[in-house]
Formats: structure tokens, sequence, C-alpha cells
């Protein structure tokens, strides 16, 4: 809450932020010792770029997703590829993502994972900006139901 | 028109260009609100990268630029040069330029980022206090002015003009030397009684 009065805090201050929406994923069903691939939907409000997972300066914030160790091993994560961008504040185009983007995960389960159904934690990091501001880093979080067979 | 009058045109024309390229012109600087509008800046105490507190408060009676900004924010990179500039042209009549980093790994990026882009005044790292203090900063850059009193009289959210910062520090800075000197009339205010 804020603690300056209205007059001080409301238009010049609040901004409408980026917004990462992500598609619940429906269940994995993964065999025992065998892989599955995942395909996180997800989706970055109008108005806003985000970096990509491979930002074309190494100060900027790279678009990640990592998944809490659980039943499934994370083997490989396939990010959307950035498309350059210039904008007013850099100097050069910058690798961005913007809209609907997927990201795909392949998962493993060990050959000893107990069957039946789990659940696996992931978060995805990202950093956006506008035309002329950026947001600071948001974490969203992903639940995946997984199905052991 | 009869010759006073001629006479009168001329002269506050020439005060107006007088004005426009006096030191002490006065300058349009639309950002900057009237002194009934304006609030006063919430104080804070947040360390230097030497470790030294940084009070707001004890800047009173000096102009305050301050920039909340982050080493991931590209945006600000483009404004801090001229906050470098600013300092350095500015300090001697009272302007004090304070950057709070709102980096969340705190002096691990911000020291070398400083170090990288010779940054002149005084940094700090931000912390939720200040952040709260201040409604939410989340847009970065996110750059106030304070005038003299310790008051807001600009904000601006993301980057503006480099002629508008300059306009309104030169307004501010103007403003309250004229307003503690009962003898000096800006020109313009001269024009319009006469």
């Amino acid at each position: 809450m804020s603690l300056l009065p209205l007059t001080f805090a409301p238009t010049s201050f609040a901004q409408t932020g980026p917004v990462l929406t992500v598609t619940p994923p429906s269940k994995l069903k993964v065999k025992r010792g065998g892989t599955a691939t995942l395909k996180l939907a997800t989706s970055l409000n109008a108005g806003f770029h985000a970096n990509s997972s491979t930002p074309s300066e190494s100060y900027l914030i790279p678009l990640k997703l990592t998944w809490t160790p659980g039943v499934l091993e994370p083997v490989d994560i396939d990010y959307p590829k950035g498309h350059l961008q210039k904008y007013s504040f850099s100097e050069k185009p910058l690798s961005v993502i913007t809209g609907a983007i997927d990201i795909s995960t392949k998962f493993k389960a060990a050959p000893a994972a107990p069957a039946g159904p789990a659940m696996m934690t992931g978060k995805i990091r990202f950093q956006a900006c506008n035309d002329n501001a950026c947001f600071a880093p948001k974490t969203v979080e992903v639940k995946l139901t997984v199905d052991i067979e | 028109m009869s010759v006073s009058q001629v006479l009168r045109v001329a002269a506050a024309a020439a005060l107006l260009a007088l004005a426009a390229c006096s030191p002490n012109r006065t300058v349009s600087a639309q950002s900057v609100r009237p002194n009934k509008d304006r609030q006063t800046a919430p104080d804070f105490v947040l360390k230097d990268s030497l470790g030294t507190p940084v009070k707001l408060s004890d800047f009173k009676g000096k102009v305050v630029l301050l920039d909340f900004w982050a080493t991931w924010c590209g945006p600000c990179k483009i404004e801090i040069p001229w906050f470098i500039e600013f300092e350095r042209k500015n300090k001697d009549k009272g302007l004090v330029v304070l950057g709070v980093s709102m980096d969340e790994d705190g002096w691990t990026s911000v020291k070398p980022y400083v170090k990288e882009l010779g940054i002149n005044y005084r940094i700090m790292v931000g912390d939720s206090k200040i952040e709260q203090q201040y409604g939410g900063i989340d847009a970065l850059p996110t750059t106030l002015l304070i005038d003299r009193e310790g008051k807001i009289a600009s904000v601006h959210v993301g980057v503006a003009s480099k002629q508008d910062f300059e306009d309104a520090i030169e307004k501010l800075l103007q403003t309250n030397t004229a307003s503690r000197q009962p003898g000096l009339v800006p020109p313009a205010a001269y024009v319009r009684a006469n």
C-alpha cells in the first residue's frame, strides 16, 4: 500500500505492467525410463517485449524456465528464438520476444520412478519493457500434473 | 500606435530577448508542477557504495534529481550520461543528483556498472521500504525533481527528454534563487508588470 497521499501516487507512477499468461498445461504422461515433451503456451501482453533467452547485451536479464527437482528430470529446454528489434533506447537491435510464445521442456523419468500421479513445479522468469521504460523482473509459477506409467 | 507604446513594445521585446540569452533566463518547463500542487518527498536514509548514510532531508535547500534505475534497464542507460552532465554542470548552482538502484542483487551488479559508466553522483541501493514510500516503483527509470523546499516538483516515468530535464532543473534552480533574493526580479515578471 502506498504511504503517499493520493494526489502524489496515482497516474504518474502507476502503469499497467507486463503480464505473462501461461496456459495451464495438460497432464503429462511419461513411461518409467522414458521421455516426454511438454509445450508451455505463454503470452506476453501487447505493448511489451521481454528479453529472449539469449539477450544481445550482457546486462539484460534473459527469459528462463527452471523446474524444481521432482519425479521428472528436465533434460532439455527449448526457448523461442528471439527476434531482433531496435528500440529508441538501445544503440543496437535487441533480441526479444513478444506476444504468444511456446517454451518446450523434454523430461525424462527414471526407470525406478514410482508409478502414479505426481506434480512438477516450474518457474518462468522474465524481464520486460515497453518503448520507454522497463519493469522489474517477474516470476510466473507453473504447475504440471504428471502421470508416471 | 503612439511613440510611447512603440517604445514600450520595443523595451518588452528587448527584455524578452535578454531573458532568452541570460544565464538566468526564464524557462518553460512544462513538467514542473505549480508550487501549490507539490507534495513533500518522503524522507529516506540509504547507504552509498562506501557505506555512508545518505539522507534525503539533508539536501534541503538544494534541488535534488532523484533517479530510480537498474543495471538491466536499457532506457536508464540513456539517461545516466545526462545526469552525469547535469551533476557536473550544476552542482555549484545547488543541484544534487542521487541515483537509487533497484537491482535485486545490490552492489554486486551496481558497483561494476557505476565504474563502467563513470557515474560521478551518489548511488545507493534501494529496498522495499523506499519502493513503498514512493508509491511502488514499478517502471524504470522513474525520476523525480525535488525543489529546495524538499517538495516533488516533477515526476518522469520512463525516458524523458534531456531538454525537459534541463529546463526543469534550470527553472527550479532559478526560481528558488530568485525567491531568496527579493531585489532580483525575473525578466518575464518585469515585462508583465510593466
